[in-house]
């Protein structure tokens, strides 16, 4: 084995192990962080992958901000302790439908004839990435931040109606 | 590529040697530290006074504003990377958009702040 496969399977063992964590801890919160830790192993595998500009996404986006909004939201919701969830009366039904799921993803991960190799990866630095940015798609990023901005007049003008109302 | 991975190298043993240290700080504390465990010890602590309500209270929404503050500044802060790193090829044209893509969040700044979204009532 190769260090980047080293590599590989201990990231790839911290996330899935995290995103297990997530679906069976009993606390909502830590449920959260465990969210946390399984994204930050999707940045690595960026890394593996030599993309740099998506793991820096990655993680101050998805491990920053988002885990942010997700805990925020948990605070704002959780007025009182949460009743547990346990398998309901759906259950069958919920089996037999996770079940034709990985029934249907087995055959078509395994009938998919998947290239050997992946070839030589290109590696995309920042810098060009910035250039292409700011020469051809100038407009998508000056979009981008009306994009934002409707984002951040929406969620300034719902909170202040929340707080005449309350 | 194999310099990249070289550059990446000191992150690993950085988070490694973090994680040794993480566990054995919780292991040693458990071995070494005295656990006795009571009622008053359990209880949420508010500046030393008696706590009111729960652990998990229901939080005030304007909080939420300040979440989706950092979101977005978040996202710009992305943009900023690729834009500082490749600011003397791109040239005058990267400096003036990114001003303009600055001043239009600036706006929804402003805009909350005259609101008076970020005062604390």
């Amino acid at each position: 084995m190769t260090v980047a496969e080293v590599v590989f399977y201990l990231l790839a063992l911290l996330s899935v192990i995290a995103a297990v964590g997530v679906v069976t801890v009993p606390n909502v919160v830590h449920a959260a962080l465990f969210l946390i830790l399984s994204l930050l192993g999707v940045a690595g595998f960026y890394i593996l992958l030599s993309s740099e500009f998506l793991a820096l996404v990655q993680v101050l986006i998805y491990g920053g901000a988002v885990a942010t909004i997700i805990l925020f939201g948990l605070m704002l919701t959780g007025g009182r302790d949460l009743p547990a969830v346990g398998p309901g009366a759906q259950w069958p039904l919920a089996l037999l439908v996770s079940g034709a799921l990985v029934v249907l993803l087995l055959t078509a991960v395994l009938n998919t004839t998947w290239p050997r190799d992946a070839g030589e990866m290109t590696l995309i630095s920042i810098n060009t990435l910035g250039s292409v940015l700011f020469r051809e798609w100038l407009l998508p990023f000056e979009l981008a931040s009306l994009v934002l901005l409707v984002a951040l007049i929406g969620a300034v003008v719902i909170s202040s109606q929340e707080e005449r109302e309350s | 590529m194999q310099a990249l991975f070289e550059n990446y190298l000191a992150v690993l043993l950085a988070a490694g040697t973090g994680c040794i240290l993480v566990i054995t700080a919780i292991i040693g504390a458990k071995l070494l530290a005295p656990y006795s465990p009571n009622r008053e010890k359990a209880t949420p602590y508010e500046c030393g006074m008696l706590p009111i309500g729960r652990v998990r209270t229901q939080i005030h929404v304007r909080y939420y504003v300040y979440a989706i503050l950092f979101l977005i500044f978040d996202v710009e802060a992305v943009f900023l990377f690729p834009w500082a790193v490749s600011l003397v090829q791109a040239g005058e044209v990267a400096l003036y958009s990114m001003i303009v893509f600055i001043l239009i969040l600036g706006f929804g700044l402003g805009y909350a702040w005259k609101k008076g979204a970020l005062e604390w009532k």
